[in-house]
């Protein structure tokens, strides 16, 4: 790691860990629409770290804003240490980014487009290029024009892991993969993680995926930030409760407001609650809602998810790192 | 026999924990012989085709444990001192969660408790005992293990 990507953290969080990407207040308006406002995360070295939210929620702006490519309103971020508006050339090399769209040159076969792109990367691996073609099982001498949508992820995939990056950001390389192409993007990103400081950040909606590979996540909706966290903090921190009724007893019509609420569903007899960063007040309210019995069960990556972002609309839990949090930045 | 393990993204279950808990109870079912090294964090990490961290993680939960050792240079095995990983409340939960869906089973099934405790009882004579595997004599403190 060289000394100049870190002059730009306070001497503390250089201590700690350091971070590829940060962001700070990063904000973007299109006209009178905010598509990304206040966004503050971080993203620590060696993590594979999945960026989450639903389509249109501000993702992809960002991305295009860390990697200067799109100015931000207001708010700023760094790249390896670096503004991102003012990206030396020698800090780009040293990242992979892989768009939704996939453009390459239509007639130029597999084997051409991985020639063709080495001479623009003094440090070209020609073993990861074919190991990531092998993976998506392309033949080296198909027209790209002729790879079907999967089969072109693949060659776009191996030509931006070919340089061998220390930061990857692929955004949403999942897309419009079939479950074979998706298992070898798996193969991809795991192998990727063979050298510990590597980092990939990618976005997803496939969260059976992401809970395979990514170890922090950061969860964007409706253009705020709402988690940005370790998978297992995420996952500790919601809960889910069954609280039961026998008749004539019947649930509550109207809640009283619970601490952490994110989403209420209701059947016969029955209330299920799914509640962020339950603690003491949160139990005592519930034991206020007279069930015969309360049950806490597991809840699902998927489960969790959906809860957190549903339709309740609030935006009001924020989940973050805990020694983040400890620093009194956290609502949790 | 080398170890399966096999995990379902999706689950309530978290993947890390999926693994702690399938590695456990092979351990104290005996399938893992005591000089037989456990797949590597990257080996195992590749074969479930998920991140190595979380093997990783999973792995030094189960050595915090007492459950597994590492042998430098030779990998993860069993460990020879193995003690009881869960205690107390946790232990007591888990049991009670175990029998409680055994019985819920037996009874939707249409057998008595008298067959119920029958069939278990012939299933624990059944069961290798953890320790004594092949090729390695039992003399080890699994027992003691057990027994608590």
């Amino acid at each position: 790691m060289s000394s100049e990507t870190r002059t730009i953290l306070t001497p503390e969080a250089a201590e700690r860990r350091d971070f590829v990407i940060e962001t700070r207040e990063l904000t973007r308006y299109f006209g009178a629409r905010k598509a990304v406002a206040g966004v503050t995360m971080r993203v620590p070295r060696g993590s594979v770290f999945a960026f989450l939210g639903r389509n249109g929620s501000g993702k992809t702006t960002i991305i295009r804003m860390v990697l200067g490519l799109l100015e931000p309103t207001r708010g700023s971020s760094s790249l390896l240490g670096y503004d991102s508006r003012r990206l030396p050339p020698e800090a780009r090399a040293r990242v992979g980014y892989m768009s939704e769209s996939h453009s390459m040159y239509s007639w130029m076969t597999v084997q051409e487009m991985g020639e063709y792109q080495s001479h623009f990367y003094p440090h070209w691996n020609p073993r990861v290029f074919e190991g990531v073609v092998g993976h998506f099982r392309l033949n080296m001498r198909t027209k790209a024009g002729h790879l079907s949508r999967g089969e072109r992820a693949g060659l776009s995939l191996a030509i931006t892991l070919a340089p061998e990056p220390e930061l990857l950001i692929l955004d949403d390389p999942a897309l419009g993969l079939d479950p074979v192409a998706r298992h070898s993007l798996l193969e991809s990103m795991i192998y990727v993680t063979r050298a510990a400081d590597r980092t990939i950040f990618f976005s997803s909606h496939l969260l059976e995926d992401v809970e395979r590979v990514a170890d922090y996540i950061a969860i964007l909706d409706r253009s705020v930030l709402r988690a940005c966290c370790p998978v297992e903090t995420f996952r500790s921190n919601i809960q889910q409760f069954v609280l039961r009724y026998s008749p004539p007893a019947a649930p509550p019509a109207q809640l009283p407001p619970l601490p952490g609420l994110l989403h209420t569903r209701r059947s016969m007899g029955q209330l299920r609650l799914t509640i962020a960063g339950v603690g003491q007040t949160t139990r005592q309210a519930l034991q206020k809602l007279d069930a015969d019995s309360i049950e806490e069960v597991p809840v699902s990556f998927n489960d969790a998810m959906i809860g957190y972002l549903g339709e309740r609309g609030e935006q009001s839990f924020f989940l973050e790192d805990a020694d983040a949090a400890q620093k009194g930045k956290g609502a949790l | 026999m080398p170890l399966s393990v096999s995990i379902v993204p999706g689950s309530n279950v978290s993947i890390y924990r999926q693994i702690v808990e399938r590695v456990c109870a092979a351990v104290f079912a005996g399938e893992i012989a005591e000089d037989e090294p456990l797949p590597s964090v990257r080996v195992l990490a590749e074969q479930l085709l998920i991140n190595p961290n979380t093997v990783g993680r999973a792995y030094g939960e189960l050595v915090r444990e007492g459950i597994l050792e590492s042998r430098p240079g030779r990998g993860m095995f069993i460990s020879g001192r193995r003690r009881q990983i869960y205690s107390g409340a946790e232990r007591a939960r888990r049991m009670e969660q175990a029998v409680t869906s055994l019985l819920a089973e037996a009874l939707m099934l249409g057998f008595s408790l008298r067959e119920t405790v029958e069939l278990v009882s012939r299933k624990a004579r059944e069961l290798k005992p953890p320790g004594k595997s092949p090729g390695k004599s039992g003399k080890t403190a699994t027992e003691k293990g057990l027994a608590r």
